[in-house]
């Protein structure tokens, strides 16, 4: 059961325009309250150029707010330079995206070993023991030494949750991540994500325009122009 | 510091998903690598060889009497003083204290031989015909150390002193003598006598090969009629290109006229500095292009890497990281490139001293090679710096869109 007192994540009357300052600037988000607590497993649902992607962005800190607050583990972020984002990202989140984003030139195992190799060079035996474990845990122990250019999209986007998960995020995002699989593959890749949710306790928040799946979710988010229209909580996950 | 391990991998995991392009710039860097240190290698073996060949007959400084000079008797002040004047005769004579002089020079450290000589004219007589020459008479043990006389020997044994000479090839032609024949030698004055031939000797170089005749040191003071004295005192110093400096020095210590080879060789020095400059010329354009072509290969790899870039940002990377993988990309292939680059050369190098026209050999200094290598390496990070900055200041939410 999450905390409703202590989130993973809260923002606070968040604001995200582009281009700012210059004629074509346009707002986007207009002003977000959002929290979620340490177990959740949401849905961000609504229409295609609602502000899904720049809301999931700015949560996974690679984007910047215009205004507004937004708080990681309980940590205000919008002080923060470069160095101190990336660190906190670092343990904090996993992003999977839409595309399965992997780096060509490596294994599918390096590639699920390259958060912890980036943060701390060289991986160790736990490291390795670990990833594997991860790529066993996805369907894919006998892909280990595979380059992604040799695996489907489903396996591809598998490793990327793999790889979102070695470094034990406390919350895990997900743009689309089964937007680019059939039908099957789409509701296995959602079974990981359930599942992982359920045995690590990391809290989930993806987003989907898959009705079938997001029914599935304790709690569905809906995001309307730039703004929150109405929360489907699932009973104790939101007072 | 924490390793670098991670940007290592990842730099050279993309040089190996990019063959192509890897590939491409390392033979570029090879191919400059190769052109920079051969032309290098060739000019400073050429010059080296036409250096030593001037210089293996001659001395690096020579120590002359100053000229005479007429002394005029001072005049009242306010007076004006009209003087048509005749520039005195140079008669031939000897260097005061010499022997002095010559103990200072054996002291310093810069000087490798200090040699006396006496040298002048005189007319070598064998049946009707009738040369000029220029007498030397030598210390053969100072001497020696000079100008190594035992490797110019084509005949004959090197000995002077007891009534034996040495002379040149074209002289011995003229008069037509071997070793073992009998020469007279006059000098103008009631003074004449019989020398044996002890050795023929051929320098290479036309003017002493016909006129050179060797003695001992007495027997060409006695001949030129300078008893104990010498005319010239030559010298070797350790740094053939400091000669000019140091016989400004050892000028001002005798106060005697002091010439450097780089003096009486002057034209042949500015040829020298000409070829030096245009051949770094060179080497400065192939470096800069080389340059150019790893920034812009390096360019599109930044723009084809642009998504992996977003993810590596997502998934943790700093800008200093990216930045590093790229600019160790800039290294590797410099390093590689440079690396085939030096085989290239020597094997350039080898072919020109094996099927060349063999007239100098051509060394390659291991030093050109180390620094033909950092040199590579270190145009290769510069010209990395460009496209890695690019790739460091992408924002990371524009590359993950980017499709
Ligand atoms: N870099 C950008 N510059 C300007 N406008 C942008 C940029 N990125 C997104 N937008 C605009 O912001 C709006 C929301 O986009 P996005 O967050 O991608 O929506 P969604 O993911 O819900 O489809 C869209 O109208 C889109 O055109
Ligand atoms: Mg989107």
């Amino acid at each position: 059961m999450s905390d409703p007192a202590n989130p993973v994540l809260r923002l606070e009357a968040l604001r995200k325009s582009y281009n700012p300052g210059l004629p074509n600037e346009i707002e986007v988000l207009h002003g977000i309250n959002l929290s979620i607590g340490r177990t959740d497993f949401a849905a961000l649902i609504g229409p295609s150029g609602s502000g899904k992607s720049t809301l999931l962005n700015l949560i996974g800190l690679l984007d910047t707010p215009s205004s507004g607050e937004l708080y990681l583990l309980g940590q205000a972020t919008s002080g923060m330079d470069d160095a101190g984002r990336t660190a906190l990202r670092g343990h904090a989140i996993g992003f999977v995206f839409q595309f399965h984003h992997l780096i060509q030139a490596f294994t599918a195992l390096d590639n699920v070993l390259m958060p912890l190799m980036l943060a701390h060079g060289k991986p160790d035996k736990a490291a390795l023991q670990r990833a594997r474990e991860l790529l066993a845990g996805v369907g894919l122990e006998k892909f280990a030494a595979s380059k992604p250019n040799q695996l489907s999209g489903g396996q591809q986007q598998r490793v990327a949750i793999a790889r979102a998960l070695i470094t034990e995020p406390a919350l895990l995002l997900a743009d689309e991540p089964t937007g680019n699989l059939d039908t099957q593959t789409a509701s296995e890749v959602f079974e990981l994500f359930r599942h992982f949710n359920r045995e690590r306790g990391c809290a989930v928040l993806l987003v989907t325009h898959d009705p079938r799946l997001s029914a599935t979710c304790d709690r569905t988010i809906n995001l309307v122009d730039g703004q929150i229209t109405d929360y489907a909580a699932a009973p104790g996950s939101f007072n | 510091m924490r390793s670098l391990w991670i940007e290592w991998t990842l730099a050279a995991g993309f040089l190996r998903e990019g063959r192509t392009q890897s590939l491409m710039i390392t033979v570029g860097v090879a191919v400059g690598v190769a052109v920079i240190v051969f032309i290098s290698a060739l000019i400073q073996g050429l010059q080296a060889n036409i250096i030593e060949r001037t210089l293996g007959t001659q001395a690096h400084i020579r120590l002359l009497s100053p000229d005479e000079t007429n002394v005029l008797l001072p005049v009242p002040s306010g007076t004006v003083h009209l003087v048509q004047e005749d520039q005195r005769a140079q008669r031939l004579r000897s260097i005061n204290n010499w022997q002095q002089i010559i103990a200072t020079l054996d002291q310093q450290p810069l000087l490798t031989a200090v040699s006396p000589v006496v040298s002048g004219p005189a007319f070598v007589r064998r049946g009707e015909a009738l040369e000029s020459v220029a007498l030397v008479g030598i210390d053969p043990d100072r001497y020696l150390r000079i100008i190594p006389l035992a490797r110019y020997l084509v005949s004959g044994q090197l000995r002077v002193g007891a009534g034996d000479a040495l002379v040149g090839t074209i002289l011995a032609a003229d008069l037509g003598v071997r070793a073992g024949s009998k020469l007279r030698l006059d000098t103008g004055q009631q003074n004449s006598t019989v020398v044996n031939i002890a050795g023929i000797f051929e320098l290479g170089v036309r003017e002493l090969d016909a006129r050179y005749v060797y003695l001992d040191l007495k027997q060409a003071q006695s001949l030129l009629e300078l008893p104990g004295g010498v005319t010239v005192i030559d010298l070797t110093v350790t740094d053939i290109f400091a000669a000019d400096t140091l016989a400004a020095q050892i000028e001002r210590l005798t106060s005697l006229n002091a010439e450097s080879w780089i003096e009486t060789n002057a034209q042949l020095m500015n040829a020298l500095t000409a070829q030096s400059l245009s051949t770094n010329m060179i080497m400065v354009f192939v470096a800069i292009s080389v340059a150019f072509g790893i920034a812009s290969v390096l360019s599109v790899s930044v723009v084809q890497r642009t998504r992996e870039i977003g993810i590596l940002r997502a998934t943790g990377a700093t800008r200093q990281q990216i930045l590093r993988v790229f600019l160790i990309q800039g290294a590797l292939v410099s390093l590689l490139g440079s690396n085939a680059g030096i085989a290239i050369s020597y094997g350039l190098v080898w072919a020109f001293n094996t099927f060349g026209p063999g007239l100098f050999y051509i060394p390659v200094p291991p030093i050109l090679v180390l620094l033909a290598i950092l040199l590579a390496t270190g145009t290769g990070v510069l010209a990395a710096a460009v496209p890695s900055r690019r790739a460091a200041g992408l924002d990371p939410v524009v590359a993950i869109r980017y499709v």
